[in-house]
């Protein structure tokens, strides 16, 4: 159990990086990776969210959307709404944090409320919560791959703030000046990350 | 702007990908056929064309405080619609796209149009836009999965293009190859809008996104 919940969990980091091989959140990524203070303020506050809408949008698909009796059928199958609901519950939880901190939590707020309503449009945050369920993970198994989704998220936004600084000083061909220097940039980031394939079954086994 | 201004703008002049660098995310996951890439654009298109309608008809209904969830609400109805649409017709792009599919409705793209576009103009300009700018984007996933699958797996279309005895150039058809397509791809447009002198600048962020209004890092994203 801790072996297969530790494997999924660095998996998310390192093998399945939501940002680097999945393409999810590539907005912030390339957005908000300038600086390392705000790279590291909003991970965190992905992280949180990450984890609170899993926590909170799994239940919903197992008991109100899709639940099952004890042989494992289909009580009901309200499966073609999941969309619609978890985006609304998302974009309703974000909102509800970000009122909650500002009003109880003012030094946190600073530091990370103001990257919350970024995050309510955030592809990696809706990508977490269905992907999970498509895994068919339990809900232990999701709080955990979310954590790591995050972390993932943290760990590629940090290394890429520092790539970004050096690149800052290069002077490349004008047209690759801005946006497509960073974009190769992320490619040489995205192939390092390249290096960990085969490296969660090698220590953990295959699942 | 007559009517054919309006529906060629999102083909060329204000492409969402290469030009408002809207909508990157599935530009670079679904990308590795151009199948894969045609499927997405038309998905994209129908949801971008349906949801411009709608929110072009309730634009004076819906109340400005709560534009946003009412934009999500109507866009993700039309997302659903897709979803079970490409699930019973086109079982294999439904594999193909996975979860890029529910997550159309998060595509920076359709709620910037809704907000920019719909949201101050009648239904039949806000039709013409929805479907240049879903066709806009739908080419440059062709020309993008073109480009990665002809290189990366010597097919097009699923056909052999290029003969099996030549090596393929694998690496473009793994993520850190949709980053350097994406690259190249972008600097050829700028190098062409720096000989034509029809430059824009880019930026990740504010001018598309839909939350703009209520962010607190204003310009963070420049």
């Amino acid at each position: 159990m801790a072996a297969k919940l530790a494997a999924i969990f660095f998996t998310m980091i390192l093998v399945d990086n939501y940002v680097l091989v999945k393409f999810l959140g590539i907005c912030p990524f390339l957005g908000v990776s300038k600086k390392l203070n705000s790279a590291f303020g909003m991970s965190c506050a992905v992280i949180f969210v990450m984890t609170l809408a899993t926590a909170v949008t799994w239940p919903i698909q197992n008991f109100l959307l899709t639940p099952t009796d004890a042989d494992g059928n289909l009580k009901w199958d309200l499966g073609y709404l999941q969309t619609i609901v978890f985006i609304l519950v998302i974009a309703v939880l974000v909102q509800l944090v970000e009122i909650i901190m500002k009003k109880y939590m003012p030094p946190l707020h600073k530091a990370l409320g103001v990257y919350l309503p970024l995050i309510t449009t955030n592809c990696a945050v809706l990508g977490v919560t269905v992907l999970n369920i498509d895994n068919g993970y339990t809900f232990v198994e999701s709080i955990v791959c979310a954590l790591g989704a995050g972390f993932g998220f943290m760990l590629a936004m940090v290394i890429f703030s520092g790539v970004r600084k050096r690149l800052e000083d290069a002077q490349p061909p004008k047209c690759f000046e801005g946006l497509p220097i960073t974009l190769v940039a992320a490619s040489a980031t995205a192939l390092s990350f390249g290096g960990f394939g085969g490296l969660i079954e090698n220590i953990f086994g295959t699942m | 702007m007559n009517k054919l201004q309006i529906f060629t703008n999102g083909l060329v002049k204000e492409n969402p990908v290469l030009r408002l660098v809207l909508g990157t995310c599935p530009t670079l996951a679904v990308t590795t056929m151009a199948f894969n890439g045609l499927g997405m654009g038309i998905a994209a298109t129908f949801v971008l064309f349906c949801s411009n309608i709608a929110i072009s008809l309730l634009r004076n209904v819906i109340p400005d405080k709560v534009r946003l969830p009412a934009y999500i609400t109507v866009i993700a109805t039309f997302v659903s619609i897709v979803q079970m649409l490409v699930k019973a017709y086109v079982p294999a792009l439904d594999k193909a796209l996975g979860v890029f599919l529910p997550l159309i409705v998060v595509n920076c793209i359709i709620l910037g149009r809704a907000e920019m576009f719909a949201s101050k103009n009648k239904p039949l300009d806000s039709a013409l836009d929805g479907l240049g700018m879903g066709l806009g984007f739908a080419l440059t996933l062709v020309l993008m999965g073109s480009i990665r699958e002809i290189l990366g797996s010597g097919t097009w279309f699923g056909m052999t293009v290029i003969p099996e005895s030549i090596d393929r150039f694998t690496f473009m058809t793994t993520p850190a190859g949709g980053f350097f397509t994406f690259g190249i791809l972008m600097a050829l447009v700028i190098y062409i809008e720096n000989k034509t002198g029809n430059t824009k600048k880019r930026s990740i962020g504010c001018e598309g996104c839909p939350s703009r209004n209520v962010c607190g890092v204003k310009g963070g994203c420049e």
